[in-house]
């Protein structure tokens, strides 16, 4: 699984990063341990819907913020609890736009071992990086 | 974590960071706590309260509870006061979560009377107050609807049969912020929210059921005051706030400040966590208008799972809920931004006033307190951990050295993720119930996350509150009962 929980910052919260060869892959990651805060096997997650979600931005770090805030969103409104499966990134001259595929079902206790509830993404100490393996991003979610 | 070096001690419980430790501090910052309390905070409260001085328009000091611990912008138990003037209003001055806050309900049951139907009464809170990840209410309205109860808070509330007339006058601000208004809030916002009202939520958000032991009362005439008359009474507290909608917008809004902040109104921060504009800019009024509408939704979110509570106590006992004396306490915000009148060098002078993770503390006299407490000072609810207690403190006079503000909960010393290793949250459901105490969760891991060694120790924090001057100690509240999100 390409993230890890960072256990020394953020107490009350839940910090990681996530990385990945290409800077969309570095996305799926970070989608990922995102729910994998909320549901403790991303695994039962079942594929009934497919939502498509589409974001833009002219730097490539809030481009993340906005769209990992996409899955929390969809986590509240219509309880869905997705996971990413395709992301393209286009970049235009002064513009990332993002397409992305992400297949879930709506949350259920009786199948989902749930945890904490994610309830944003902040911008404390938030990094898109460009590392010598490829992307890598550092994340807190407010708890 | 070794404090540093720059750090001055004032008094016992008052240190204080000058404004030569970081480039850009306009006031020195200042933390309340005992010399122990000062030792368990961690390194991102000396950062964060350093870069809360920074801002632009900040009145006297950075101040930081001593709960204090690592947050994102401002720490947790970070306060500010801003010149509505030449200051800067700031999400991250007043969290995520809108209006989290602690409401205290009253019964005129004991410890002995409950006991015997304790399982009953927590099994039942558990299915009519939904909690934990994505959970949806049982107040069905529609998006236009949503928009009058983010406008209204308790009104709406009181207007649809989900409050006694009373309760509004012992929430704060009388459950609702003047100048909700809901053309600031985004379509996603209500979408996110609109049907999550009643709700507790997560994380450490909880509904307890809590006991006045005699040997728990600090003060007994305060304590009568506030309702607490009988020996072991049994009370309520609940702890959560404005749910994805008050999530949504500050993020919305979070936004929009880092697009024009620095751009339009060349601020710089420490902490893009802390995005801010000034007060008296079109983004600085519309959010405080956006935010007022979250602070409108928490209210009116605690008012009807109160109502809830009270229907499953009368179905427990079989009794009226106002036969069961189920007055309120209190209610009582610890995330907002509000414009009050304080004290500065002996001026008075009008004040926007952010507290993230901590709570308003009015002292005796002071205007905004329901009459019934002009003479104690206000209630302050302080939630602990599941496992350790809670308290019922009061605001003080000696309060104006903080604008009247104290800590709001424990502080947590250890991350989710080692409170999961260490501990399973089967054996400590079993653990507590052996020690009187019934817990139900949504969430193993969610419980495991919430284990009273995770946090610092309540007693030393109020305790701090109380050595500082910032509230005095009424009342420790044990659990017998909990529901966890």
């Amino acid at each position: 699984m390409p993230y890890r929980y960072l256990e020394d910052i953020a107490l009350a919260d839940a910090a990681f990063e996530a990385w990945g060869t290409t800077v969309e892959e570095m996305f799926i990651a970070a989608a990922d341990a995102t729910m994998n805060v909320m549901v403790e096997e991303l695994a039962t997650i079942h594929r009934d819907r497919e939502i498509r979600l589409e974001v833009e931005h002219d730097a490539l770090d809030i481009l993340l913020f906005k769209f990992l805030n996409e899955l929390i969103f969809y986590k509240d409104a219509e309880r869905l609890l997705l996971r990413v499966e395709s992301v393209t990134i286009t970049r235009h001259p002064s513009l990332f736009t993002l397409h992305s595929v992400a297949c879930g079902e709506e949350l259920n206790p009786a199948r989902h071992a749930l945890s904490a509830d994610v309830k944003a993404v902040t911008l404390h100490r938030f990094k898109v990086e460009q590392t010598e393996e490829g992307w890598k991003a550092t994340v807190i979610l407010d708890i | 974590m070794p404090m540093p070096s720059e750090i001055k001690r004032i008094s016992d419980t008052v240190w204080e960071l000058p404004t030569s430790y970081k480039e850009g501090m306009q006031v020195p910052a200042r933390i309340f706590a005992t010399e122990k309390l000062m030792h368990e905070m961690d390194a991102g409260v000396f950062d964060q309260v350093t870069n809360v001085a920074c801002l632009p328009g900040i009145v006297k000091y950075a101040y930081c509870m001593p709960d204090g611990h690592w947050g994102y912008g401002f720490p947790i138990g970070g306060t500010a006061a801003m010149d509505p003037e030449k200051g800067v209003i700031s999400p991250g001055g007043i969290g995520f979560d809108i209006n989290c806050g602690m409401r205290l309900v009253l019964t005129n049951l004991t410890y002995d009377e409950v006991k015997p139907r304790l399982h009953q009464l927590v099994d039942r809170l558990y299915y009519r107050v939904p909690a934990g990840v994505g959970s949806h209410g049982f107040v069905k309205v529609s998006h236009d609807e949503f928009c009058r109860v983010v406008e209204q808070g308790s009104r709406w509330c009181q207007h649809h049969g989900y409050a006694w007339p009373e309760d509004l006058a012992m929430t704060e601000e009388g459950g609702c912020f003047e100048g909700a208004d809901a053309s600031k809030i985004t379509v996603k916002a209500i979408e996110r929210g609109y049907n999550q009202l009643g709700t507790l939520g997560s994380g450490n958000h909880y509904l307890e059921i809590q006991v006045a032991k005699p040997g728990n009362i600090f003060d007994e005439e305060t304590a009568r005051a506030f309702g607490i008359t009988l020996p072991d009474q049994v009370v309520v507290m609940f702890h959560c706030g404005s749910r994805g909608f008050g999530h949504q917008v500050a993020t919305d809004y979070l936004q929009t400040f880092l697009a024009v902040m620095e751009r339009k109104y060349g601020i710089r921060v420490g902490d893009r966590e802390l995005a801010c504009a000034p007060f008296r800019s079109r983004e600085g009024q519309d959010y405080f208008a956006a935010m007022k509408c979250a602070v409108n939704m928490a209210f009116a979110n605690r008012q009807v799972i109160l109502h809830r509570i009270r229907e499953v106590f009368a179905d427990v006992f079989s009794r009226d809920p106002t036969d069961l004396g189920m007055n309120m306490v209190y209610d009582v915000a610890h995330n907002t931004a509000k414009l009050e009148k304080h004290l500065v060098d002996g001026q008075k002078r009008e004040l926007l006033m952010h507290r993230k993770g901590a709570t308003r503390a009015f002292g005796p006299g002071m205007e905004g307190l329901p009459e019934c407490y002009r003479e104690t000072g206000q209630p302050v609810i302080i939630g602990g951990s599941m496992e350790t207690g809670s308290y019922l403190l009061a605001g003080v006079k000696s309060g104006d050295q903080s604008f009247y503000t104290t800590a709001h909960g424990s502080g947590r010393t250890m991350s989710r993720h080692q409170a999961k290793r260490q501990f399973r949250g089967e054996k400590l459901q079993r653990e507590m119930e052996a020690r009187g105490i019934y817990v139900k969760s949504v969430s193993w891991g969610g419980l495991a996350e919430e284990a009273g060694a995770a946090y610092k120790n309540i007693d030393e924090v109020v305790e701090a509150t109380e050595l500082a001057g910032l509230s005095r100690r009424v009342v420790k509240l044990v659990p017998i009962g909990n529901v966890k999100g």
